[in-house]
């Protein structure tokens, strides 16, 4: 880097609170969570492939009060992810930054993910819930 | 590069015809294609996933034995694991400063990438060839 002292933009802390830096920051939060959360998935696979006791441990650990706050983080981790990379996709193109739209389908992004997720979890529990 | 800084070139001058910086543009493709690949395969995995939720250990692995199941499986576990590490690697670079630090944690997300990813298709292909 060069020596010369160049003026910087304000942190994070100046700005008012609005919706596009919040999605965009829990766009990388939820990115880093279903990193950590891909761990429950070699679990799962790998209690599959070894046996039933163990598939049964990794079971039990889903449906436990711990793994169920975890499956409740992920899997609206996952919709929201999934939906607003959609919207970072459309932006690649070029497509959505004028500030009417980014907001339109920001709140799509929330809204959708909520709904997905509320969908996921009414699937698994008009089936009789994790065992 | 202790010399940057007190001697007559500009940083220009003494980065110009050493190629590039990092490897360009491909990094920011390949996090795209891979998220491109994700999106069907993300919603698939739910819907597998809520399949799984439902049955026991042995139609569990029925359902994972089907071929078009174990195929997009593996799939979506290399497509996952190669974008988790394209992204860690981002946040990494933007809030990992000490130089040290932000090297061997780059190369720790990789390997365990990597070993998630080897880990998931060998459990898939047991389960796939039984």
């Amino acid at each position: 880097m060069p020596p010369t002292a160049r003026p910087l933009s304000p942190h994070l802390g100046i700005y008012r609170w609005q919706l596009t830096m919040t999605l965009s920051i829990l766009h990388r939060a939820t990115g880093i969570a279903l990193a950590v959360g891909s761990l429950l998935v070699v679990a799962l696979l790998l209690a599959l492939a070894s046996g039933p006791e163990r598939y049964a441990q990794v079971q039990g650990f889903c449906a436990s009060p711990f793994g169920l706050i975890l499956l409740f983080g992920w899997s609206w981790s996952l919709c929201f992810h999934l939906c607003n990379g959609i919207r970072h996709l459309a932006w690649d193109t070029g497509w959505g930054f004028e500030i009417p739209k980014a907001y339109f389908t920001g709140w799509s992004v929330v809204l959708l993910s909520f709904a997905m997720t509320a969908l996921i979890w009414i699937c698994v529990y008009s089936r009789g819930g994790l065992t | 590069m202790s010399a940057a800084g007190n001697d007559l070139q500009t940083p220009l001058k003494r980065v110009r015809g050493l190629g590039s910086a990092k490897s360009g543009t491909h990094h920011f493709i390949v996090q795209r294609v891979t998220a491109v690949a994700l999106i069907p395969l993300v919603l698939w995995s739910i819907w597998f996933a809520l399949k799984l939720m439902h049955a026991d250990y042995a139609h569990a692995r029925a359902l994972l034995h089907e071929p078009l199941n174990a195929v997009l499986s593996i799939a979506f576990v290399i497509a996952l694991f190669w974008h988790a590490q394209l992204g860690v690697q981002v946040v990494l670079e933007d809030y990992v400063h000490t130089k040290w630090l932000e090297v061997s944690s780059q190369i720790l997300v990789k390997f365990l990438c990597v070993l998630g990813a080897l880990a998931c298709v060998l459990a898939i292909v047991r389960v796939a060839l039984a």
